[in-house]
């Protein structure tokens, strides 16, 4: 079983892809860290790190561009980083991406202000869904055509549903293209046969209902971004082909619980029919079984009285292994079914650690499972 | 009419008392199990509840799945209803208690327009998804023969979207700056933002990154947003099973030749760690929020189901 170093190996490009509150932010910047003390020149997009991570790093002031994490940072962790490598992280913006976009596609600053001072373009430019998967994107694209780094590793929007992420350039481009809104300000040719005989009558309904107010605001909108589209259209459809190149490699992030694997299971088979290259998966804190055998209360109880000689304090121990035990089949057994799923592909174990992770130690630490082979990560994480 | 049968003995949650509660928090917190727990306790104390999930949440809860609850109220339990709401088939149904001509409906139906309408306008389907949400809880359903119920608890989308989901009404109101939409838009705004009838309640985990994010999103609620945070639960708190004297005990079992005794030691030290971790967590959150702060245990089970909020739902205070 490989290790995610080799998962990587030759790639440009790592998006970790999964549900919320997995651990992909964690595993991300873990990611970055550990390829960065490889000898490769990092850098990790990230969308909200939480705070105490981001103080680590020594990131406060993070923003929209990329900035390097201090090296001595490392040092004080006693990381050994090989030459050439550097970390690099930033905290993605999806206002100030999205902003940059229409500036960037603009014909001159008249259309560009148009669309930024218009009023639904304010309430949406941060809330539309799928902006803020596409604005990650869109970074991510910019940062790779810079070619300032060996590797980008891209920790996805927490969205409600991990495929958003993969038709949020389509989504967009055909947002901006406002077809479906033609309908409602020119009901003829083509609009009108789209929406069926009586189409007039309609939409005179529909604008008794909903106000022709806001219909004229749309249109208004959809004008102000019309000069824009081509430009936009072009963009996306690089964008998307970076999502399915050779050197993009997809990683999935999971927790060990039943429907945070079926997830997984779901969105790796989404990857495969869109032609995405799939790295491996990664399942976060997961409960290592610590013996083979079921463990019994009574009979644990019992044995456990003779060392620590206070049969309630035997007894609560007894059963907070147990306990602990039912937790380690679930995982034990969603994870031979997500193997089962998955094939030959990786999966990597990381095990529930002791403490939370919030800092280059802790990142250090998952490492130590991230870049190992299977064999030594069980022994890590039984202690055997 | 039938004497209701209290079967609840405890503590009266006060604010079970409002019409409409969004439960919400970071994804993976066990919201869901939360906002179905929070109903079975409502209905234990005599209400009539629903339990409203948005569809296509983060992750559509397997409890929801399990009873099969789609765009129609059923009883999920004793006296616990639910409804998993679609944006779409709230549309429809907004549109037919707006128009009272079959014909009209008809002819809007068919074309295929509520499809187009809603994905050139952002947003729409999250207010009409509060739009359905307003109109369960209403004294006098719009619905024929809709059952009257006294409390809905919504399993709202995670933090992020949340916000936005909850902000939709006031975005309408703002771009739509009259008409029908604008009007609607506002008066479920004002639903929104009545703390006397409707409120919140944020669940969260005692970890490092949940507890950050809890603070943020009820400075947010209770400022931007407006919306009364009457709770934060924090869930899945493991059991404080150890003094200092036991641990001490506990520790010399990694000497034991027995290899089960050896991991029934290792096994107690790291919950024991995680526990100390947990309480830290616990006071750090007491101190950065400012609404009543409980606590909710962990359940051991493999995965967590209706038998387990029925468990959590006479542990909440």
């Amino acid at each position: 079983m490989p290790s995610i170093g080799d998962i990587l190996e030759g790639n440009r490009i790592c998006i970790c892809a999964g549900s919320g509150g997995v651990g992909k932010t964690t595993t991300s910047a873990a990611i970055a860290l550990g390829m960065a003390a490889r000898g490769h020149k990092v850098c990790v997009l990230t969308i909200d790190p939480a705070k105490r991570l981001a103080d680590s790093l020594g990131l406060e002031e993070l923003g929209n561009e990329a900035s390097r994490v201090d090296p001595a940072l490392f040092a004080e962790q006693g990381i050994e980083v090989e030459s050439g490598g550097e970390l690099w992280a930033m905290m993605l913006d999806a206002k100030e991406t999205f902003d940059a976009l229409v500036a960037r596609h603009a014909e001159d600053a008249a259309a560009r202000d148009r669309v930024l001072n218009n009023r639904i373009y304010q309430q949406i430019s941060g809330a539309l869904a799928g902006s803020q998967e596409y604005m990650a994107m869109e970074k991510l694209f910019e940062l790779h055509s810079e070619g300032r780094f060996d590797l980008l590793v891209l920790d996805t929007p927490p969205s409600r549903n991990a495929l958003d992420f993969l038709d949020a350039p389509t989504r967009l481009t055909q947002f901006i293209e406002g077809k479906s809104l033609q309908i409602f300000i020119k009901p003829t040719g083509f609009a009108a046969k789209v929406a069926g005989r009586g189409a007039g009558v309609v939409i005179s309904v529909l604008k008794r209902i909903v106000g022709f107010d806001l219909l004229a605001d749309l249109s208004e909108f959809f004008t102000a971004f019309s000069g824009m589209i081509d430009g936009f259209q072009d963009r996306a459809h690089r964008v998307s082909d970076l999502l399915s190149d050779d050197q993009t490699c997809f990683v999935i992030v999971t927790g060990s619980q039943g429907d945070s694997v079926e997830e997984a299971v779901f969105f790796h088979s989404k990857l495969i029919e869109n032609g995405m290259h799939f790295g491996g998966a990664i399942v976060n804190r997961v409960r290592y079984r610590l013996t083979t055998k079921i463990p019994k209360v009574k009979a644990l109880t019992k044995s456990l009285e003779s060392e620590l000689e206070d049969a309630d304090l035997a007894h609560e121990v007894a059963k907070n292994f147990c306990e602990y035990d039912v937790l380690a089949l679930r995982d034990e057994r969603s994870i031979k079914a997500l193997r089962e799923s998955l094939g030959d592909e990786p999966v990597i174990r990381v095990p529930y650690l002791d403490t939370d992770v919030h800092d280059i130690a802790g990142l250090n630490q998952i490492n130590e499972y991230l870049f190992a082979d299977e064999a030594s990560r069980i022994d890590l994480a039984t202690g055997s | 009419m039938p004497v209701r049968e209290i079967g609840f003995n405890g503590l009266i949650l006060e604010f079970l008392e409002k019409r409409i509660l969004f439960v919400t928090g970071k994804g993976g917190v066990g919201k869901s199990t939360v906002a179905i727990a929070l109903g079975i306790r409502a209905a234990l104390e005599g209400k009539r509840v629903i339990v409203v999930e948005v569809a296509s949440t983060e992750n559509a809860s397997r409890v929801f799945r399990q009873a099969e609850v789609g765009f129609k109220e059923v009883e999920m339990a004793n006296d616990l209803w639910a409804i998993s709401i679609d944006p779409e088939d709230s549309m429809k149904e907004y549109v037919l208690l707006q128009l009272k001509v079959k014909a009209m409906r008809d002819l809007l139906f068919r074309s295929r327009m509520f499809t187009y309408l809603a994905a050139a306008t952002p947003g729409l389907n999250e207010l009409v998804t509060i739009g359905k949400i307003w109109e369960l809880a209403l004294p006098e359903r719009k619905l024929k023969h809709g059952r009257r119920y006294d409390l809905v608890i919504v399993d709202a989308p995670a933090t992020g979207h949340g916000i936005s989901f909850l902000q939709s009404p006031r975005t309408f109101a703002n771009i739509a700056r009259v008409g029908p939409i604008h009007s609607q838009a506002s008066q479920l705004q004002a639903m929104i933002n009545d703390h006397r009838q409707t409120g919140s309640v944020i669940v969260t985990l005692p970890e490092e990154m949940p507890v950050n994010e809890t603070a943020n999103l009820e400075a947010e609620l209770t400022g931007d947003v407006d919306v009364a945070v009457d709770r934060i639960i924090m869930n899945a708190l493991y059991p404080d099973r150890y003094s200092a004297k036991d641990l001490k005990a506990i520790k010399r079992l990694k000497k034991s030749d027995d290899p089960e005794i050896r991991a029934a030691g290792r096994a107690a030290i790291s919950q024991a760690t995680r526990t100390e971790s947990q309480r830290e967590q616990l006071e750090r959150l007491k101190s950065l929020v400012s609404a009543p702060v409980s606590t909710l245990p962990f359940i051991f089970t493999p995965e967590i189901d209706l038998s387990a909020a029925r468990r959590l739902a006479e542990e909440i205070s």
